[in-house]
């Protein structure tokens, strides 16, 4: 209960500061939108080259927006927390009687919301450029968006908490980003790579995530890929779950 | 004294921190007392331990060894308890700059399980008692230095802790407001009945705010007591006397040496100077010693001794430093 009620307060002071600066909420939407827009119309182009999965060139391209817009919502918040302990409001709330989870989820919580509005946004725009999949798979996206912006939310909120300084903070998001960005198929389907690029990409999580994502999208629901995927991103949000709380709790070890 | 009068009571605090390999000691074993209703100043050099120690007592770090009891509570077993109980008012501020003042001040009271109707009640009273009025929608990075510290003392007290603990509350302040801001302190103890523990590297905040000063450094307390008493006890006065010539000065100084608890006596041409304890006191019966030599200096000066003074002697270094 006290656990429940802390994070709702933690959570409505976040989501209040985010509705007063919509700017980079919409700054966050920037990057998938203009994927959709510059990029999206060449590939509908290459859908018919060999070795390009099935399904039409949306249907294939829209899960690796979705995919990267959960991972990258979520990534650049430790920026956020950095600020906020060097203001004292970490130090602030850590001294109060708030349960040490609260902190972490109540911000988790606010940055899942904020992604909610996004993902819908981007998957209006991506419907007028011509997607068209049934809702029950669009809702399938929604929660495969929410499960993975809820870990890269904790996992940059501990990791800012642990540097503690932006300059240590960006160049790791960055060094992390970037090969996980070219090995998961995010942009074009790794079913196009070279045997060995493919094998390499079999280690990255977020490739089966956004493999499972384009399995729903062609309307298969019941499959190892989406088992596989979906359990992934399950995973990752427990584990995320526990390395965040266990960097708050920490802090005064 | 029976134990529920005090507020603080730690015995062998200690934190070492792990750095390259070297163990450091920030704080190494401290033992202090705050009694109920006390303005109790920390004072001591940067990098003394100062923070680390308040830091312990509020839990926001754990002691490497040692054990206190804050507010009533255990520091280890109960630290929510000691969360429940006292306010923390950190060096560098409590406010984001980007919020609003009612909106940290509701959430903030919130996290202690006052409904927000109450939270905006005691917000308003709080901000009235420390003129802060009119602030509420004001987003906290538009207020002024003075006006932010005071918004994180408002921002530490909204659940009426027994116990409050500011560290460096003046630090970047100008005198206007250092002096409006110590005021305010002294209100809280006087009609809230507010203990409060302050850290400062400041001789004035502590000479003029704290009813009994507690001096840290190399992490180990080095001296405790009334500024007075501090003053008294270590250094003593200065007293300066000039005469007619060399020769009386001389003589002068032999009647200073012949003195009770005289120190520190040098003759230097006509002026002789010595440290005594309480001056004023021993000034009368040292000008009638001369006199009944037919000494009659030409002037006197009684200089009280400043923390300065008093940290230097017990340190062997300057606050400054």
């Amino acid at each position: 209960m006290k656990f429940l009620h802390d994070s709702w307060v933690i959570f409505k002071r976040s989501i209040i500061l985010s509705a007063q600066n919509p700017l980079w909420i919409a700054i966050g939407l920037l990057q998938p939108i203009l994927y959709l827009s510059l990029f999206g119309p060449l590939l509908t182009r290459m859908a018919s080259v060999p070795g390009f999965p099935p399904g039409d060139a949306w249907r294939v391209f829209v899960p690796g927006l979705l995919v990267q817009l959960g991972i990258f919502g979520g990534a650049f918040v430790g920026f956020v927390i950095i600020a906020e302990w060097r203001n004292g409001v970490i130090d602030r709330q850590m001294v109060s009687p708030a349960s040490r989870a609260a902190l972490i989820t109540g911000r988790v919580l606010r940055d899942v919301v904020v992604l909610l509005v996004q993902t819908i946004i981007l998957i209006t725009a991506a419907i007028a450029f011509g997607l068209r999949v049934p809702i029950e798979a669009l809702l399938l996206g929604v929660v495969l968006v929410m499960l993975l912006g809820a870990s890269f939310s904790a996992l940059s909120y501990a990791a800012g908490l642990a540097l503690k300084s932006e300059d240590a903070f960006a160049p790791m998001v960055n060094t992390f980003a970037l090969p996980v960005l070219l090995l998961s198929g995010i942009l074009l389907p790794m079913t196009l790579a070279p045997r060995w690029l493919q094998i390499a990409s079999d280690f990255n999580p977020f490739k089966h995530m956004v493999e499972a994502l384009r399995a729903v999208f062609r309307s298969e629901y019941f499959s190892f890929t989406v088992a596989l995927g979906f359990g992934l991103a399950l995973g990752l949000v427990i584990l995320s779950a526990w390395v965040g709380t266990r960097v708050f709790g920490n802090q005064t070890k | 004294m029976s134990s529920n009068d005090l507020m603080i009571e730690a015995r062998g605090l200690k934190r070492t921190y792990k750095a390259r390999k070297k163990v450091i000691e920030a704080v190494q074993g401290i033992d202090l007392s705050v009694r109920r209703g006390e303005i109790v100043g920390f004072l001591g050099p940067n990098g003394a331990g100062k923070t680390t120690t308040l830091k312990m007592l509020c839990t926001l770090l754990q002691p490497t060894d040692g054990e206190a009891t804050v507010a009533g509570c255990d520091l280890r077993r109960d630290p929510e308890g000691v969360r429940r109980n006292i306010g923390y008012v950190a060096q560098g501020g409590t406010t984001s700059g980007l919020a609003r003042v009612g909106l940290e001040i509701v959430s903030q009271a919130e996290l202690f399980g006052i409904h927000s109707t109450e939270a905006k009640k005691r917000g308003l009273e709080l901000l009235h008692a420390l003129d802060l009025d009119d602030i509420w929608d004001r987003p906290c990075g538009s207020l002024s230095g003075g006006q932010r510290r005071r918004l994180d003392i408002v921002m530490g007290l909204l659940h009426q802790p027994a116990l409050v603990f500011l560290d460096e509350p003046s630090t970047g302040l100008d005198p206007q407001s250092r002096a409006n801001l110590w005021n305010h302190i002294r209100r809280l103890r006087d009609e809230f009945e507010t203990t409060v523990f302050l850290t400062t590297h400041y001789m004035d905040e502590a000479d003029s705010l704290s009813d009994r000063l507690l001096i840290i450094d190399h992490g180990r307390i080095a001296g405790e007591g009334t500024s007075s008493e501090l003053k008294a006890r270590i250094s003593g006065d200065s007293l300066t006397f000039t005469l007619r010539d060399n020769e009386e000065a001389a003589k002068a100084g032999g009647v200073a040496g012949g003195l009770d608890k005289a120190a520190n006596v040098v003759v230097e041409g006509n002026v002789l100077k010595f440290q005594i304890p309480e001056g004023a006191r021993a000034l009368p019966g040292f000008l009638k010693a001369l006199g009944e030599q037919n000494i009659d200096p030409i002037g006197a000066e009684i200089a009280r001794p400043t923390l300065d003074d008093v940290f230097l002697t017990l340190t062997g270094r300057s606050l400054r430093d």
